[in-house]
């Protein structure tokens, strides 16, 4: 646990000013699932974290797995038998994915969590501790990492420190997937192509109106003017490729006509396999 | 208001006592999320997983799942497998998972998954599990913004048949069975736990443009449709190879019949002959005679598979279309702006 004696000199391993992890929103769902499936007694869950270490130093959590433990006032079980068959497990299917930490639900770093955090630097050098904050006692789910660091006075370890670590949270997955889907608690449907292309047409529209909207406020004197947004509108209408309207049109008019025809291709296609099912139960009546 | 609710109750009654058939597969946000992983860092090579969950009415939910190792055609590795297998199931009891196979999950290369592995796989679930599905994620399609999930399941009436292992066109017939019978796509639903979606809400970046905003305004789809029509053609020649053997059958067949009338006739003049002369006509049969044994008529599962597949890579086809053509007329009308 963290000591707050203000007189030891702290010397922090050089190795942790760079370092911060990124989490995979499936550790989230993980974790919130171990979570909400606790034991009726369990005040937290705590679990192991996998991932891989990234050149750069940053910890790429992808994964994670819940380990049974029970916990008292001053000590914590934690079921190491269960931990190394998951991790065997684990590396079947994914051998490039190691042990880089540990997790546990609650805000920021609890009694226990320094016997944990020792049973873990044993498996792995330096590991990784997150807290996600089921309860929301902040008000909001907060979700922190930190990593253990050693402060000595000269020559004599005196205690281990937990200190906070920069996370990244950007849910470039889930993103990917939509947040709508993954928001709510309830979707009746996965949406289809169009639909989804509907929706980001929308969004584009919405944007693009935003941009309409700035602009004529600055022009007419409503909104100060920002250099840096003008630079980014400037840029942006510069990204597009300057094209005569004709060379334009040829090459739209050429991609509708590709697409026209694997539409056409693919339509008679199914026409041919219709008639083809058709023919052949009237073949076979007769 | 009272009186409809009872009246629902007692429609769910009703529908409760014909053991409903399963209309909805509800998965967690958790399993896509593990799905799409697995596949996507195995892409392209294809893997499996299972599907744990509950199987509450016509309602099948998918709770949680883990993925299989890579395969190999080794029989040590194949026990080394199932192993796994119970000792994953056990370890997620302990922390009170769902403890119940309900399908199983793989990934697809551009939706070809019609095989008769994947049949052959399913009755081996079905063997142990009245209702299971199988989930199919297609992780190339979603570099396009689009989350290609699928639930199957084999129908009823093509189960049945399997099980007889009779293909003949007879059979298909009475059965009315067609090509399109094959599968059956049952909706998803997703659902998360409110801790989850409490997260998310407070994750969610406030960037008004996504990820998947990005893939799927992305124009340049033509490796895609490429090899889709390379899958499709190649799907043509499959299916030509087993109209070929169709072919082959039938004409052997009509042969087979002009050998058996002919054969008759000259027993028929024989026995004409034998009356006339007063003895015992020969029985018009002989089953000893290999013209009359019959042909066996070729399995039709293999054409109705391909056709299955042909169909589908149209639908992606039509699909993708439809979205460039959204694509290109949305870039064509900025342009002009």
């Amino acid at each position: 646990m963290a000591a707050d004696d203000h007189t030891v000199l702290q010397l922090s391993t050089p190795s942790t000013a760079n370092l911060s992890a990124k989490v995979h929103p499936l550790v989230i769902f993980n974790i919130c699932d171990c979570y909400v499936r606790r034991p009726d007694q369990a005040e937290r869950v705590i679990g192991t974290l996998l991932g891989s270490v990234l050149p750069d130093g940053t910890v790429d959590i992808r994964n994670s797995y819940a380990v049974p433990h029970t916990e008292s006032a001053e000590q914590v079980a934690l079921d190491i038998e269960y931990h190394h068959n998951m991790v065997v497990s684990h590396q079947k299917v994914n051998p490039k994915e190691v042990i880089v930490g540990w997790y546990s639900t609650g805000l920021g770093v609890t009694g226990g969590s320094a016997l944990i955090h020792d049973f873990y630097s044993r498996e792995v050098p330096n590991p990784v501790h997150l807290t996600v904050d089921t309860g929301f006692r902040n008000g909001e789910g907060t979700i922190k990492a930190y990593v253990s660091v050693n402060l000595a006075l000269g020559d004599r370890q005196l205690a281990a420190q937990f200190q906070e670590i920069p996370l990244d949270l950007r849910m470039v997955e889930a993103e990917r997937l939509g947040f709508d889907i993954l928001k709510t608690t309830a979707v009746d449907k996965l949406p289809n192509d169009l639909e989804g292309m509907e929706v980001t047409m929308q969004r584009l529209l919405a944007l693009i109106d935003d941009v309409y909207k700035y602009v004529d406020d600055v022009v007419e004197g409503r909104v100060a003017a920002d250099n840096s947004i003008g630079r980014f509108i400037s840029d942006t209408v510069a990204s597009l490729p300057k094209l005569s309207p004709s060379v334009f049109d040829k090459l739209v008019n050429d991609s509708l006509q590709d697409q026209l025809l694997l539409l056409y291709l693919s339509s008679i296609t199914r026409t041919q396999l219709g008639l083809a099912e058709k023919l052949n139960t009237a073949a076979q009546i007769l | 208001m009272a009186n409809s609710m009872a009246r629902s109750f007692l429609q769910v009654a009703a529908t409760e006592e014909v053991a409903s058939p399963l209309r909805v597969v509800q998965i967690e946000g958790l399993v896509i999320l593990k799905i799409i992983k697995h596949c996507k860092e195995f892409s392209p090579a294809l893997v499996t997983g299972q599907l744990l969950g509950l199987d509450v009415g016509s309602v099948l939910e998918v709770t949680n799942c883990f993925p299989f190792p890579i395969r190999e055609e080794d029989e040590e590795i194949e026990a080394d497998g199932a192993n796994y297998q119970l000792e994953m199931m056990r370890c997620l009891r302990e922390v009170n998972v769902d403890n119940n196979t309900v399908g199983w999950y793989q990934s697809t290369i551009l939706g070809s998954y019609q095989t008769v592995e994947l049949i052959e796989t399913f009755m081996n679930y079905q063997e142990n599990i009245r209702r299971c599905v199988c989930i199919i994620y297609d992780p190339s399609r979603s570099n396009q913004g689009v989350l290609a999930l699928k639930a199957l399941k084999l129908s009823d009436s093509f189960m049945e048949l399997y099980r007889a292992n009779n293909f003949t066109g007879e059979k298909l017939r009475e059965k009315n069975l067609s090509w399109v019978d094959i599968f059956e796509e049952i909706p998803i639903q997703v659902s998360n736990s409110a801790l989850i979606s409490a997260f998310m809400t407070e994750l969610e970046s406030d960037t008004p443009v996504k990820q998947c905003d990005y893939d799927r305004l992305q124009l340049s789809t033509k490796p895609y449709m490429e090899r889709n029509v390379e899958f499709l053609i190649e799907c043509m020649d499959d299916l030509s190879m087993e109209q070929q053997k169709f072919q082959f059958y039938y004409r052997s067949l009509s042969r087979q019949q002009a050998q058996q009338q002919a054969w008759l006739q000259k027993r028929r003049t024989e026995n004409m002959a034998r009356k006339a002369a007063g003895e015992e006509p020969l029985p018009e049969e002989d089953p000893s005679n290999p013209i009359f044994k019959p042909i066996p008529e070729p399995s039709r599962l293999e054409s109705f598979l391909v056709t299955n597949q042909i169909a589908n890579y149209c639908n992606q086809i039509n699909g993708v279309a439809g979205q460039n053509f959204n694509r290109l007329y949305l870039m064509k009308s900025l342009h002009d702006n």
